[in-house]
């Protein structure tokens, strides 16, 4: 009998529980402020990419919300962190849109964790805009998925025109990465855009992210006698192929891409990397008004000179909130509409004109690492 | 030609590094029969107390220039911060587990190897850090071939640790005791050797070298994070397999063969194929000589 009533009052608790937990899960988002979710990589492989973006974002927040807000409402920045694994990346936006009730997203700098994220906020109807994932793939996911910056097709393009009609390389060699999406569409828009130039790909090889050892592919390529290495990776991996070919003697020119852009690439590089060239968004250098605000205001927060990931960031987080406020709701469909209707958004990254295809058209500028700084080589225009 | 025998050389400095990881994994397993899975993160930890060691050296910096003693002064330390730590964990986690079924040790070692993991996760952080500059970098070209002092190094400190290691277990009473203690504990332990002491030395001398190994890779490819023993742990794993599991000079022609077999599937095949090789070699050594190359018959026990 005690037993019996021992276990009816533990279901009855049972039962009281998981109505309270009902009530908490499905109790109505405070109404006051508006949820914004970003997914970024805080730690992991390509932490300084999710950080730097972060940060950018956090301060697009806090000038709207120092001005009032969206709406009349303050934005309430929900940060998730995806360890730079695309299979996180995907939970965290499922966390974002069915337990933060986020109405817009921003976020991953890496086309694969974009790639990985997307299609549940397509499918949520909740737009996406990410600050840097260039990978075209990225907004065929769907309507809801936007970008404020340039793709790998024009990027691969601009490189390709770089080494063989700026530097006038003919011999080209690819180092790719084969696990992640960025790396092996850049490398595919290099190739087909050199080969239209005149140039040559001697040799293609790759490697896997997380690696360390690139010795055997880099004898490989050796052997085939480069001009130029494309490296169209992160910076972990960029900066220790670069010592490695360093190591080998090898006389050649590395051009990378965007995913470049992080100090680390000098820290881990160090001399290996003077004199490489990579692909870029913007340039901490550039006179522009809007730029030197930014950086000053950067520098001062942060204190330190941002790489593009941050001002990037800033822009896609300016874009997202001024299309909630042109909308004037926070319904997934109505903003959209006005973020596709975006035409000549002045960015810090350059003006933003979002196409049918809900891609930016963006100029590049070509850096060079110059004494462990980078410095703007040229500015090529789409 | 040239690029044959610089993809040998290649080979020879990765496969150094394997070999003196899977000396650890040999040592142990000839003495306990326990597969110390946890092996791979004792040489991780290594990497790590050589990052910090380095660190406080303030090594590379301009205040402090790359030298060969920052690097021996990193390579003892971070040893000994291991042989610490291999004593420890035979203390605590193999030790009570003498008596017990083979299968708990291993499913123990396969804890403490999570644990290790999850804990230089939580403690240095899960992104990757930059190995400090110890020495600086040069290349020498001999002939057709191009050195680098790293490998070089790697290769010349792991020749003179697997020298001292052999001296150790063939000349020394400790050795003798390790050899005397591999044939039958019991044996041994009436002829008056003193097996927990045996088995301890064996664990410091095996977490030592896998120190080493992780110093001698942050060198190499100076780029370290707490999940970084997992991969080289199996493929010393598979290398001492393949030499014949409990057969020293058999770990080490193992590592250099697993070494030089990666690199000529990279150079030559593909990269994805960079792990898939190792595995391959697992399945054609247990199913075309399940004792390794060195390694005598088992005897079986039913």
């Amino acid at each position: 009998m005690i037993r019996q009533m021992v276990k009816s009052n533990w279901l009855r608790g049972l039962a009281l529980l998981s109505i309270a937990l009902l009530a908490m899960s499905s109790c109505a988002p405070n109404e006051n402020v508006i949820r914004i979710g970003v997914f970024n990589s805080l730690t992991g492989g390509t932490a300084t990419f999710g950080i730097s973006s972060t940060n950018g974002i956090k301060m697009a927040v806090d000038e709207w919300n120092a001005r009032g807000g969206i709406l009349g409402k303050q934005i309430q920045l929900i940060v998730e962190d995806d360890q730079s694994k695309p299979e996180e990346a995907a939970m965290v936006v499922t966390k974002l849109i069915n337990q933060n009730r986020v109405v817009g997203i921003l976020g991953e700098v890496a086309s694969s964790r974009t790639l990985a994220g997307a299609p549940i906020a397509q499918k949520a109807g909740i737009p996406l805009i990410t600050p840097a994932s260039t990978n075209p793939k990225v907004t065929r996911v769907g309507d809801f998925i936007f970008r404020v910056c340039f793709t790998d097709s024009f990027q691969g393009a601009v490189c390709a025109r770089f080494a063989v009609q700026r530097l006038g390389l003919k011999r080209l060699a690819i180092l790719k990465d084969v696990k992640n999406e960025y790396s092996m569409g850049l490398a595919n828009y290099f190739r087909k855009n050199a080969e239209l130039l005149g140039g040559q790909i001697v040799t293609e090889e790759s490697y896997s992210e997380g690696d360390t050892d690139f010795r055997a592919q880099i004898t490989t390529m050796k052997g085939a006698n480069p001009e130029v290495i494309f490296i169209p990776g992160y910076y972990t991996e960029a900066g220790l192929i670069a010592k490695q070919v360093a190591e080998q003697n090898m006389n050649v020119r590395l051009i990378g891409g965007d995913g470049w852009d992080s100090p680390r690439t000098v820290e881990i590089g160090g001399a290996a990397v003077e004199g490489a060239f990579f692909c870029n968004h913007y340039s901490a250098e550039d006179t522009s008004q809007m730029v030197r605000t930014f950086v000053a205001a950067h520098v001062k927060k942060y204190g330190y000179v941002p790489d593009a990931m941050a001002p990037l960031s800033y822009d896609a987080a300016e874009l997202l909130f001024t299309a909630i406020q042109k909308a004037g709701s926070t319904e997934g469909t109505k903003i959209r509409d006005a973020i596709s209707q975006t035409r000549d958004f002045p960015g810090v990254c350059g003006n933003i004109t979002i196409d049918a295809e809900r891609n930016a058209r963006k100029a590049a500028v070509m850096l060079q690492i110059n004494q462990g700084k980078l410095k703007i080589y040229d500015v090529i225009q789409p | 030609m040239a690029q044959f025998v610089q993809q040998l050389v290649n080979g020879l400095s990765l496969g150094a590094i394997y070999a003196l990881i899977a000396l650890g994994y040999t040592m142990v397993y000839g003495i306990l029969r326990l597969i110390n899975f946890a092996h791979g993160d004792v040489y991780m930890v290594g990497a790590f107390v050589g990052y910090y060691l380095g660190r406080m050296l303030n090594a590379g910096s301009a205040s402090a220039p790359p030298s060969a003693w920052n690097f021996f002064l990193v390579l003892g330390g971070s040893m000994a911060a291991c042989a610490l730590l291999g004593f420890i964990l035979e203390r605590t986690a193999y030790r009570p587990l003498r008596r017990a079924p083979r299968l708990n040790a291993l499913i123990t070692a396969i804890g403490i190897s999570l644990l290790l993991e999850n804990l230089g996760q939580l403690i240095f952080g899960a992104d990757p850090k930059d190995f400090p500059t110890l020495i600086e970098r040069t290349s020498y070209s001999v002939g057709i071939v191009v050195f680098s002092n790293i490998q070089l190094i790697v290769i010349a400190t792991s020749v003179i640790l697997m020298l001292g290691l052999q001296y150790i277990v063939h000349r020394t009473k400790m050795g003798t005791a390790m050899r005397a203690v591999s044939f039958s504990h019991d044996a041994s332990g009436l002829m008056g050797v003193n097996i927990n002491r045996v088995i301890s030395f064996t664990f410091v001398l095996g977490s030592a070298l896998a120190a080493a190994a992780g110093i001698l890779v942050g060198l190499y490819n100076p780029k370290i994070d707490p999940l970084m023993g997992i991969m080289p742990g199996l493929k010393a794993f598979v290398a001492a397999v393949l030499g014949g599991i409990g057969n020293i000079p058999g770990a080490i022609v193992g590592g250099l063969i697993m070494g030089v077999a990666e690199t000529l599937t990279v150079g030559y095949l593909s990269s994805t194929y960079r792990d898939a090789i190792t595995f391959v070699i697992l399945v054609g050594v247990l199913l075309f000589r399940p004792t390794g190359l060195f390694g005598t018959t088992a005897r079986a026990k039913v």
